[in-house]
């Protein structure tokens, strides 16, 4: 059966600091995007390849919405949040929402590099490697659209 | 913007090294792919890809270096990576790149692999 996720009511982190940013659907915008990226991590000190890593998940989680998402408005829309204590675990939440079309979140097939050399089912691994990258993901989808909410920790 | 990898080429005898610079994504795969072809074709026998100036190669980009190594392989000849950040190198452990084609740290490592001429 079909999964619909509701749309969420609720802001992810509540009180926490963000930046937004609204970017077209358009060639390269997931690099713009990735200039917030690399600005909060170094806010919070993140290592670089963590950096890259948060970079790279959102990265592909913007190239999904541009090829999937079939959106009315064109856009998608990236807030960035940091929060957490110094001491206990300072994270760079990131949530990438479109107002697209939704998909089934239990009907992704997981992709393998067996089904990528001996089936030559290339594409398919963004949503694999944004849950490979971060530490924590949540993906919401219904006909309001898809959000997927992403956590890494410092 | 343009955000798009650079590529560039050099010949060492049978051995071809390319440089990228830049954000790999479908045009900066494309790009890759069609020097990598041409090499192929003028009879490479080993290509060495030395990403060090390149910190993002996305899903797609990816997806095309698979196809360039499934020629390489199809050619008998051997595709090997350098330079790549722990980030790369991990995506394409992810997606299985690394499985089939050689991951040196240093384009001086891959060189002496693959046994190119000083």
């Amino acid at each position: 059966m079909a999964q619909r996720d509701p749309a969420p009511s609720q802001p992810a982190a509540p009180g926490a600091p963000s930046v937004s940013l609204t970017i077209p659907v358009a060639p390269e915008m997931e690099i713009v995007a990735t200039a917030q990226a690399d600005a909060l991590g170094e806010y919070i000190d993140m290592g670089r390849d963590k950096i890259d890593e948060v970079k790279l998940a959102l990265v592909e989680a913007c190239i999904n919405a541009f090829e999937h998402a079939h959106t009315e408005d064109n856009q998608v829309h990236i807030t960035f949040r940091v929060g957490g204590r110094r001491e206990a675990g300072e994270w760079l939440e990131i949530e990438v929402l479109d107002r697209g079309r939704g998909f089934d979140t239990a009907g992704v097939e997981s992709p393998s590099p067996q089904k990528t050399f001996e089936e030559r089912r290339r594409r398919g691994w963004g949503l694999h490697i944004i849950k490979s990258l971060m530490d924590e993901v949540q993906i919401a989808s219904g006909e309001w659209g898809t959000r997927i909410l992403m956590r890494k920790y410092k | 913007m343009n955000e798009t990898c650079r590529v560039s080429v050099e010949r060492r005898g049978d051995v071809a090294v390319f440089w990228t610079d830049g954000y790999i994504n479908n045009q900066g795969g494309e790009e890759i792919a069609r020097e990598a072809y041409s090499e192929l074709d003028r009879g490479a026998r080993a290509l060495i890809m030395n990403l060090e100036k390149t910190r993002i190669v996305n899903s797609i980009g990816i997806s095309i270096l698979i196809e360039v190594l499934e020629k390489v392989m199809e050619r008998k000849a051997v595709l090997a990576f350098c330079g790549l950040t722990p980030t790369i190198d991990k995506t394409f452990r992810i997606m299985g790149l690394a499985q089939y084609a050689a991951i040196y740290p240093t384009e001086q490592e891959a060189m002496r692999a693959v046994g190119a001429p000083a």
